[in-house]
């Protein structure tokens, strides 16, 4: 058995200041959960990037199939009536 | 009283400085990736507060030595870090087990310092303190899974804890040069931080199911300049630099 399959590999989520979403900025391995949180913390926070970690088994991310790209996202291509790109912003307004 | 705190001080800077550098062995070689940036960024931290103190220790001592000059030109008997930075890395569940008892140690020691009547150290304390309590975490994880994990995990930790066994009573003996720095309340008393890291490392050990070591000689000497073998190679690797090219800067 190869190392890789021995120890689990983990996603790793960082939030970099308050009011902000976790954003996803890599992967590790570590044998659990405590240690994959201090593997995280020492690999992706050395540079004052995190106020919160989140650490998930990556085996428990369900992903979408690359081959079932064309069903899933083509046909929102022809759709540009959803981008809110229609109406005029007042001068006033400035950036929204 | 300045002389006996700049000799604290150095004996205190000269723990981290060389555990420091003894951890830093591992940069390149640690056995996964994630711990080989553990140990440097735990090296790193030990280093900081190295600097700190030394250059603490240069300022109240007032002859001219900086940090660089405590660090790289002494000789060995000049010293006094405790034997147990100083020894050899071994396995990584000998440096895991090494570092869970400083940081353990460090962790009490600084949260006493906290409360010095020195407010240079107090401010040194408060910001050591959160670095040690993250390394005794990070270490405690990795004793408890190596002692309770495979046969030949639970060998290699039984043989660090026999090893290391001679080594830890040191952290407790006072040492005579800084009894007035005790007394004056401005570092805390060694001796007095045992029970509370006997408790730890009980502890620690029970949910590792190892075996704590029982009535062992503690080997003493460090703060007095008296090393063992291993010294004079490190300091070798330590100063080589400073030796060849004094004073340079990169």
């Amino acid at each position: 058995m190869s190392e890789a399959e021995e120890i689990p590999l983990w996603e790793v989520f960082i939030r970099p200041r308050n009011g902000l979403a976790h954003r996803h900025c890599g992967s590790l391995h570590a044998a659990d959960a405590e240690m994959a949180l201090q593997a995280a913390r020492d690999v992706y926070t050395r540079r004052g990037e995190g106020l919160s970690v989140w650490v998930i088994p990556s085996a428990q991310i369900v992903a979408s199939d690359p081959q079932d790209r064309g069903s899933l996202f083509d046909p929102a291509e022809d759709k540009i009536y959803r981008h809110p790109s229609f109406y005029e912003i007042p001068d006033d307004v400035g950036h929204m | 009283m300045p002389a006996s705190l700049v000799t604290a001080l150095i004996g205190l800077a000269d723990d981290h400085l060389i555990l420091g550098h003894r951890l830093s062995e591992w940069c390149g070689h640690a056995p996964m990736l994630e711990e080989d940036l553990a140990m440097p960024n735990i090296a790193l931290d030990l280093i900081g507060q190295a600097r700190a103190l030394y250059s603490y220790a240069g300022e109240l001592e007032g002859a001219g030595r900086d940090e660089d000059a405590l660090a790289f030109g002494r000789l060995e008997r000049a010293y006094r870090n405790l034997l147990i930075c100083e020894l050899p890395n071994g396995d990584f569940a000998h440096t895991m087990l090494r570092q869970f008892y400083f940081a353990s140690f460090m962790q009490l020691f600084w949260q006493a310092a906290e409360r010095s009547a020195d407010a240079t150290l107090a401010a040194i304390a408060a910001k050591a303190v959160k670095e040690a309590e993250y390394h005794r975490r990070h270490c405690a994880q990795w004793v408890i899974r190596l002692g309770d994990g495979t046969d030949e995990s639970v060998r290699r930790m039984a043989e660090a804890v026999a090893l290391l066994a001679p080594y830890t009573g040191e952290f407790f003996i006072v040492d005579q040069d800084i009894c007035d720095v005790i007394a004056g309340g401005i570092l805390p008393d060694t001796q007095t931080l045992q029970p509370a890291w006997q408790a730890d490392v009980e502890q620690v050990f029970a949910e590792a199911r190892l075996v704590p070591p029982k009535d062992v000689y503690a080997q003493k000497g460090g703060r007095r300049g008296v090393h063992t073998e291993a010294m004079g190679h490190l300091l070798a690797q330590l100063q080589f630099m400073q030796r060849s090219f004094p004073d340079m800067t990169w």
